[in-house]
């Protein structure tokens, strides 16, 4: 069941036009990817689904509610994180949780939100005096203290170091797994594959694409390559008979297999039937980043 | 809990936790009474003062300043950094307005302004005999419309300066005039007479204070102006504050 619906949404500032005719839907449970350049719209486009700003066109639902009418209700229900946006310095932790739970009707219990959010240990540090993966995760803990059904998260890792990143990756998962609908903004390739069940791509305030991160890339381009070196020699034929694959190269003592599907499987069933073994077996794909570029025509990252 | 009893309680426990505002805006008023007591020659009737005493002349300067140090410093600082920092911003996402958080800041500056004063008027009398106002009522007639007037434009500093630093800059202007205009840079008998009957229209409004503390009636004019700051100075502080 949809739990957002986003109908041909516009947004103008002055001349120009940040969103575009933008539609969607997001499904209840399932981690929603919008991918776009820097300038693309994307954050215009949840700002106008927040309630944040008002559009100028077009129809928005966030379960069943109109965040132009009916935001004081929306935010009950909605969790939002912000980009770059802080808290008075001197604000502890435990105290901002605290603080935040008196906002909502049926908070979420901050005690386990902190313990989950690996805060565990700060309760008591000023918000000035916490690291930038910190910070970020006491954000996160703000957007789902009003235990929200749907979160919609806005550049999440912008600016962490890798660890805290992938530290922040896991803590998406958790939210997911517990049944929060989430909406991820995100310039990042490798966060939308990871994290995204299905993502869209805006550019220029357009939706240019809605798939899934496999759907994406197979939209691009279905074809995968095989690399591998045998330790025997076989015919060409061994590997031409099978359906998926449409070309076999050789490459000095390397063999390049090109093809669809399955294909890394269907290869290796069919050599470890000819008792034939793979070194150094590599498995090339065309990458959600390479999807993007076809898609918008630039590169996803500054 | 009500969301804006936590807020305030909250925004009081940051002023307090502030290094500054707590011995800026809480204190020095204070200090400075302390200070000038400190000298004997300033506690002695002077004939130049008509037989007063200095201090007691003084003591409503000093009232001028702890409304000034915290309205017109503390109070815009602050809020622009608030919205320059995106707390505002943040919360605006939850179901709270953050008007609420606006008026929290201004409860936790006023009930520090009158922590102040209510300072200034214990020291100064049980240091030095400085009597309390003799016309109560008038004195805080004057003094809740003069400390509206200044946090007036406190308000109105927060609600046009895009940051914090700009905030300060704008308010130190403000904060400089109603000091000097208030007496606390040089006496207002030091002052030149045009100069010191301008002050009496500058807000907080100083002579005011200083009849209704010397138990006379307040000028009804004074009154008037500081209400016309207020109203005109809070009306366009709201028309433009801007939450992002």
């Amino acid at each position: 069941m949809a739990i957002i619906e986003v109908e041909d949404l516009v947004k103008h500032y002055g001349d120009q036009r940040a969103a575009d005719g933008v539609s969607f839907t997001v499904e209840e449970g399932e981690v929603f990817g919008i991918l776009g350049p820097n300038g693309a719209g994307k954050t215009t486009t949840v700002e106008c689904v927040e309630g944040l700003r008002d559009r100028d066109a077009g129809r928005v639902s966030v379960m069943g509610l109109d965040p132009a009418k009916d935001a004081a209700e929306l935010r009950q229900v909605l969790g939002i994180q912000l980009q770059e946006s802080r808290l008075p310095d001197r604000l502890r932790v435990g105290e901002a949780l605290d603080l935040y739970r008196s906002f909502y009707r049926a908070p979420a219990d901050p005690e386990r939100l902190i313990e989950s959010l690996g805060l565990g240990a700060k309760r008591k540090t000023p918000f000035g005096k916490l690291s930038g993966g910190q910070q970020q995760r006491l954000s996160i803990a703000l957007a789902l203290i009003g235990n929200p059904r749907v979160a919609v998260l806005d550049e999440l890792t912008t600016g962490l170091d890798p660890q805290a990143r992938r530290d922040t990756w896991d803590l998406i998962e958790q939210v997911r797994d517990s049944g929060v609908t989430i909406i991820l903004v995100t310039h990042f390739m490798d966060e939308a594959e990871r994290l995204c069940d299905r993502l869209a791509v805006i550019d220029a305030g357009k939706v240019v694409a809605v798939d899934t991160p496999a759907g994406l890339t197979a939209r691009v381009s279905a074809e995968q390559r095989v690399r591998f070196r045998p330790s025997a020699d076989f015919p060409d034929a061994l590997l031409l008979d099978l359906p998926e694959v449409v070309k076999v190269e050789r490459n000095g003592p390397q063999v390049v297999v090109s093809g669809s599907g399955n294909l890394l499987q269907a290869v290796a069933s069919v050599l470890a039937r000819a008792h034939i073994v793979a070194a150094d077996l590599r498995v090339e794909q065309v990458s959600l980043d390479d999807a993007f570029v076809a898609l918008t025509g630039k590169p996803a990252q500054p | 809990m009500s969301s804006l009893l936590k807020l305030i309680a909250v925004e009081a426990r940051l002023f307090v936790r502030d290094p500054l505002s707590f011995a800026l805006g809480l204190l020095l008023p204070t200090a400075v009474l302390l200070g000038l007591g400190a000298i004997p020659i300033l506690r002695e009737p002077s004939e130049d003062m008509g037989g007063a005493r200095f201090i007691d002349y003084f003591a409503p300067s000093v009232i001028v300043m702890s409304v000034a140090v915290i309205g017109l410093t503390n109070l815009p600082a602050v809020m622009a950094g608030y919205r320059e920092h995106g707390v505002l911003r943040r919360m605006r996402t939850t179901p709270v307005h953050p008007a609420k958080l606006l008026t929290a800041q201004l409860v936790v500056n006023l009930l520090a302004s009158l922590v102040a004063v209510a300072l200034v008027m214990a020291v100064g009398r049980l240091a030095f005999g400085v009597p309390l106002p003799g016309n109560p009522l008038g004195f805080a007639g004057a003094f809740v419309l003069g400390i509206t007037a200044v946090f007036a434009l406190g308000m109105l500093v927060a609600a046009v300066a895009p940051t914090a630093r700009a905030a300060s800059g704008i308010a130190t202007v403000l904060f400089m005039s109603v000091m000097f205009f208030g007496g606390v840079y040089l006496p207002r008998f030091m002052l030149p007479d045009a100069v010191a009957r301008i002050g009496d229209y500058v807000p907080p409004g100083v002579q005011s204070l200083l009849d209704t503390w010397n138990g006379d009636a307040p000028d009804g004019v004074q009154l008037l102006v500081m209400a016309a700051v207020a109203v005109a100075a809070g009306a366009a502080a709201a028309r433009m504050f801007k939450w992002e």
